[in-house]
Parts: structure tokens; sequence; C-alpha cells
């Protein structure tokens, strides 16, 4: 045992916590996009920084394991580095930025653009996991629509969305039904990455650590988006090409360059970006400013 | 024809104060039932135990489902019983708040039950819930408004056609004139009468107004400390009433 | 027989005003056949309107039986009285009980649209009938309860006469009209009797009375006298 973690049992939380954690998962994984509640432990990052899915990556980590963090795609911003240190400091684990090493994947706000492969897991941040609360702010009654399956209200929202819009307008964490029973809130992702959800060959977890609930998407598992069948779902996607490596099928960033407000879009996905660059394809680069 | 409702001694205590007591009637098809009594007689209660409201201590509420054949609501899944109230019955509360909601427009009002059996497809139920606001003479302009901005006697009209476009064949109504001016009244039962007549709704209308019942009800009962005291034909009870009770109650009414 | 009555007996017990028991009559019995017209009469209070009543199911009967196109009415389902006075048994009284909402041109193609009639049918015999009572033209889409007692009666009747019920209870029918009206009505009721149907009803008017009526019932005695011999 190192000094490194000579402080911390492995990964932070103590192994009966790790337990309770993995009970948990094992029942959410047997019933897909089921909400099981959980007993969500003090972490040394306040609510609303990612608990939830720190405590799942903690209770699913192995010492031979690579992590890869990333917070709106990115590896290099500032929850993902303090993550990733998180887990360096109390696992000692080895960290990778490239999405097809990494043995658990943690994210927040996206899912990366390379498709998982069978063995993967992906933790994914959840903010509020009831995709009803907006509508029906009571607990007892959410869990009652969940539990007959009384989704008509769900339906009601997008009407109303349609009557005042003239479409959808929910653009990130849009729900999903799974395997046609749960309606499950995916976590804010962008409405463009719900396609990803559906039959993945990961594991795909979710963890909510205020909110104290986990749920879990099994590896092939069935995630349709709702919809009318006159207003189907639609993935949105900015109009544009990647600056920097010229992807056209990829999740957009905008970005604005300079003061006059010129604006340039570039991969969400960093790790996406790099790799291709790195294979050599070049996108028209940013707009500069004219003096 | 077999009936579409069978209750049969039912009961619902509060403690020691009788909700209802002994409670046996048979619906049929089409039919208006009035059910009558003062404050506390026990209608309520006996409506809500039969509209799967509230849990019955004793007794069966055998109810003939297009779709699923004769049930005794209390005895089949929650589930199931829900199912039921949203498609195959329909209840209008007294207060129509109680039965809209406020903040979705009268269009997603409408909607909300066709979308809660399944129905997917916008345009249609936009459609739908377009003839129901003609129906109930709404202006189907208004059909993006929130009922907030609707009148009382709106509200109410809007409150029966959410509740009647799955088509059930029976509905309960609980007071549904209590509260309105005496002309919005007149337009609402007119309306009410109107659809009974036209859809072949089978009807339990509870309310302490007289002239009411003379002007929908085929049969009434009359409700008295729990129990029902007296059952018959409409005019008949309210003409050549037998029971003491209501007697008391048809002599009291104030005549204009 | 269209209409058969036996050992019928009518008592009121009221029951909040020191238990009053009132007997209006007892043991009686009569038939009327189809085409034939019987006359109720005897001085108010006497029971004519409650017999009547009786008659359509309006109040119950303390006991014996009554019989109308075969159906017994004492002790029948609510339902099975509905149906009866749906097709078979129409009655002219003299009130007017209606929604405020409804016109006069609705109120009365209502009673022959329910008795299966189709609606064009319906519409013009409303049509038809209006104009011999009378009733002008620019009355037909307003609501009858502010129109006049004789206008209101004249609507009573043609609500009885639109459709053509075997059986038929009149009570009053000409009390509220002018000479003309009631030489119309008596014309309908004189022209159903032709077309078989059987009629009971209280005349008001004796010359209307022994015109129409094959007998008379009297209810100072119960006792049944063929005026016409």
């Amino acid at each position: 045992m190192t000094d490194k973690f000579q402080n911390y049992n492995f990964a932070y939380l103590d192994e009966q916590t790790k337990r309770m954690i993995r009970r948990s998962l094992l029942k959410a994984i047997a019933i897909p996009g089921y909400q099981v509640p959980f007993a969500s432990r003090e972490m040394p990052m306040p609510y609303g920084w990612g608990t939830g899915g720190v405590q799942l990556t903690a209770a699913c980590l192995t010492p031979g394991d690579k992590i890869k963090v990333i917070d709106q795609g990115a590896d290099d911003t500032t929850n993902a580095v303090s993550i990733r240190k998180f887990f360096e400091k109390t696992a000692g684990i080895k960290t990778t930025f490239k999405t097809n090493q990494a043995d658990i994947i943690q994210t927040r706000h996206r899912i990366p653009e390379e498709p998982l492969v069978d063995g993967q897991i992906i933790v994914f941040q959840v903010p509020i996991p009831e995709p009803l609360r907006f509508l029906e702010p009571r607990e007892s009654e959410t869990r009652k629509m969940h539990a007959l399956s009384e989704y008509g209200l769900m339906h009601v929202k997008l009407y109303e969305d349609i009557s005042i819009h003239g479409h959808i307008s929910t653009s990130y964490a849009y729900p999903v039904k799974v395997e046609g029973r749960y309606v499950m809130d995916p976590s804010p992702i962008p409405k463009f990455d719900n396609p990803k959800l559906s039959k993945s060959a990961a594991l795909q977890l979710f963890g909510a650590g205020r909110e104290q609930r986990i749920y879990a998407l099994p590896p092939y598992t069935s995630v349709t988006s709702l919809d009318f069948e006159d207003f189907p779902f639609s993935r949105l996607r900015a109009q544009g090409n990647c600056a920097l490596c010229g992807a056209t099928e990829s999740y957009l960033d905008e970005i604005i360059t300079n003061d006059k407000g010129t604006r340039s879009y570039i991969c969400s996905d960093t790790d996406y970006c790099n790799s291709r660059t790195e294979l050599g394809h070049l996108g028209n680069g940013l707009d500069e400013v004219e003096s | 024809m077999s009936p579409i409702l069978e209750v049969e001694g039912l009961e619902k205590k509060y403690g020691n104060q009788a909700g209802c007591l002994d409670i046996n009637l048979v619906l049929y098809p089409g039919e208006v039932l009035g059910v009558v009594g003062e404050s506390g007689s026990g209608k309520s209660t006996m409506l809500n135990c039969i509209s799967g409201q509230l849990l019955p201590e004793k007794g069966t509420v055998k109810f003939n489902s297009p779709s699923k054949g004769l049930v005794d609501i209390w005895s089949i899944s929650n589930a199931d019983q829900r199912f039921l109230a949203r498609k195959e019955w329909a209840f209008v509360h007294q207060n129509p708040r109680d039965g809209l909601r406020m903040d979705i427009s009268a269009g997603g009002n409408i909607g909300e039950r066709l979308m809660s059996i399944g129905n997917r497809h916008y345009g249609q139920i936009r459609k739908a819930a377009e003839e129901w606001m003609e129906r109930i003479e709404l202006n189907a302009e208004r059909i993006d408004h929130r009922p907030t901005t609707f009148s009382g006697g709106m509200q109410q009209r809007l409150q029966i056609a959410r509740s009647l476009v799955t088509n059930p064949p029976l509905i309960f109504m609980d007071e549904p004139t209590g509260g309105l001016d005496v002309s919005v009244q007149a337009r609402l039962l007119d309306l009410i009468r109107q659809l009974v007549h036209d859809l072949g709704l089978a009807t339990i209308l509870v309310t302490h107004d007289l002239a009411v019942i003379r002007m929908l009800a085929d049969r009434i009962l009359v409700m008295q400390k729990g129990r029902i005291v007296e059952s018959g034909l409409a005019d008949q009870v309210l003409d050549d009433p037998q029971h003491p009770y209501s007697q008391l109650l048809v002599t009291s009414v104030l005549r204009v | 027989m269209i209409f058969e009555v036996k050992n019928l007996t009518k008592e009121f017990q009221i029951h909040n005003q020191m238990n009053v028991n009132i007997k209006v009559f007892s043991n009686l019995s009569f038939s009327v056949k189809a085409g034939e017209c019987v006359g109720i009469k005897g001085p108010s209070g006497t029971g004519k309107s409650t017999l009547m009543r009786m008659l359509y199911g309006n109040y119950l009967a303390s006991s014996g039986s009554i019989i109308i196109c075969e159906k017994e009415l004492v002790g029948a389902e609510p339902k099975d009285i509905l149906e009866l006075r749906r097709f078979k048994l129409g009655y002219v009284s003299q009130f007017l009980r209606v929604l405020p909402r409804v016109s006069t041109f609705r109120l009365v193609s209502e009673s022959a649209i329910r008795a299966g009639v189709s609606s064009e049918e319906a519409e013009q015999k409303t049509a038809e009938l209006l104009s011999l009572l009378r009733i002008s033209e620019n009355l037909w889409d307003l609501s009858p309860l502010t129109f006049s007692g004789g206008e209101q009666q004249r609507i009573n009747i043609a609500r009885g006469f639109i459709y053509q019920y075997p059986a038929l209870l009149l009570d009053e029918p000409t009390a509220s009209l002018d000479r003309e009206n009631r030489e119309t009505v008596v014309n309908f009721i004189e022209t159903a009797k032709a077309n078989n149907v059987a009629i009971i009803g209280i005349f008001h008017d004796e010359t209307v009375s022994s015109r129409l009526c094959d007998w008379h019932l009297n209810t100072e005695t119960f006792l049944m006298s063929s005026d016409k011999g």
C-alpha cells in the first residue's frame, strides 16, 4: 500500500457502502429504467457536482481499471479534471482521454461519439432523476404513475410544446421509454445523443446523489424517445462542420472567437476531434478576426 | 338488456359514523339515476365508492365493462381500475378545478385521456379536442387557452368534454351545476341532457337540487343518514313520495 | 282491451303533518278498448287527477292492477314504465315543465323522435300541428315558458298528438282554449278515436265531454255511467 491512498479505502468509499450501491445497481439493471432508491453518501464535493456519478464509479472500480472522465464532452474542463484527480488519489488507477481505452467512463451531459463496446461501463451524472417531476411535483403521485405505467401526462407535455412552439421544443433531457415499459430521464444529454442509448453494447448506469436514485440500462436494451406519429423524434444538430477536424456527423459546440461575435463550431467530444486530426482530417480552421 | 352497473350491499363508515350503508342499486345503459338527499346523507360517499375513488368496507360494485366484461371494480388490480376510470367511465366534479389541469391548455385537457390510452397522433388528438369544444359550445379557437381564462360555466363544460372524450358508457356527476349562476345552470343542464341522450350515457347524478333531478333523471334514489329510503321513477317520487323524509324534501322546496 | 284496471285502491299517507291518511278510492275496476273514449267526471278534489296520474305511473297504486297495452303498470320497473310512455302511452297534462332553453319546436318534435320517428318526418308533423293549433311561426324557436296559458296548453296538446300512441290520457285538454282552438282539439281527438286510440280524459266542458265520450266514470261514486245509452 503506497502513501497515496493510505488514509482512504480503495476509491474512497468503504466496502459496506460499495456493497450497498452494487446491490442497488443489480436491482436497477434487472429493471431497466426503474429508479432504485439508495443511501447516497456524503462525498467530498457538494451536491450538484456529480456525487451520484462518483459513487457509482467508485462502486464499480477495480484496481486494474482505466477511467475516462468527461464534462460536456471534454476531458480538460474543470470538473472532469477534478474528478479524475479524485480517483487517481483515492484509487491509484490509470486514467485516459481515449474512449476506446477506458473501462469506465464517467460523464456529465454527453455520450462520446465513438460507439462503446462490450465490457465498457458508462456512468451518467443525473441532477433530477424523475422525468415527470416538473409536471407532477408529488413523489407519491409519480411513483404511482410509474408503477401503473400511466404516462399520459408526459405526452400532454409534448402536446403542449407543439401547440405553443409548433414542434417538440425539449432539446436535452429528452424523455425516453425503456423496453416499452418505464419512462426515464436520460440525464441532461442533448437529444442528439438519445439514439446512442438504445442497444448499446456497454452497460449504462445513472446516478443522482442528491435525489438518492440509481437507474440503469443493461447492454442491448431498446430505448425509444417519446414523440407523436405526426411529429416524430428528430435529432438536433447545428448546421456546420467542425472547424478543427472537419467532422460532419458529431455534436458541435458553438464558440465565439472574437469581440465581434464571429462564431465557429467545434466537436464537443474532444477525444473524437483529436483522434480525427491525428489521422489527418482537418477542418476549415477557426474564423479569425478581421482588423 | 343487462345492467351496466350493479351495486350490492355497499357500505362505508367513518369510524362510527355511517358514510353509506346497505346500498343496493342497478343501473341500465342509457338510464339517468338521480340521487338526492341533504348534506350528510351519504350520497357523495356512495358516489365515490361506486366510481373507484373511495374503498368501501363491504359490498360489491359490478361494472359491465365494454373491454373486460362484468367485473367487480374493487376486485381487479389498481392498474385495471384506473384504466377503466380513464376510459370507460367519467366523473364530473362539482368544482371544475378538481377535474381539470389548470396549467394545461383546453386542448391538452381534453386530449389527455386520449393520450393516456395510447393515442399518439397529435393532429388527430387536436381535431378530437376541437370537435368536443364545438360540441360543448366553446369557441374552438380557444383550444390553446388555459382553463384559468374561462368562466366557471365554461370550465364545467370543459370538464365534461375532458371526461367524455373516450366515449365512456357511464358517467358520474357530483353536483355539476352547484355554484353556477342560474342562466349558466340552464345551459349546462340542457347540454347534459343532450349529451346523455345522444351518447346513450348511463348516468348517476348526485345533487340536492330537486329541480335538476326532475329535468334530468329517469329514476331517483332518496338518501337519508347513509341509507336509501326511497327509490322509484323520478316524477313518481317527486309527485307522490311515500317515505316521510322524501315527503319532507319535496315539500320543503320553495317555488318561484 | 287497451286499459284494464282491476280493484285499484289509492290512499295517501302524509307523514309529516300529524300522519294524515287520505283515502281516495278503493276497488275500482274498469276497462277501455281501442277507439273508445272515457270521461272522468266529478267535483274537484274527488280524485280525477289522481286517477289520471296513476294511469300514467306518476302516482303509485296502493293496491290493485293497471294493465295498459298488456303491460302491468303497478309494481313495474321504472325503465318499463318509461318505455311504455315513450311508445305506447301519451299524456296531455295541464302543466308545462321544461328546461328554459329548449325551443317550442324541439319540445314537440322530440316526443316523436324518441318514439322512433325520423327527424324529417317529426319536423314536418311538428310544423303541421303547430300551424293547425295556431301557434305563430315566430314563436317556434322560443322557449314556451313565457307563453300564455292557452299557448302552453296547445303546445302540450301538440306533444301529445304528434305521435300516434295507442293509449292517450288527456287532463283538461280544452280548459284554457278559445272556441276555435277548442274545435281543433276536439277534431284531433275524434280523429284519434277513429284511428283506434283508446282515450281517457278529464273534460271540463259538458258539450265537449258528451260529444267525445262513449261513457263516463263518476268519481263521486266511481260508478260507471253510460251517457250515450
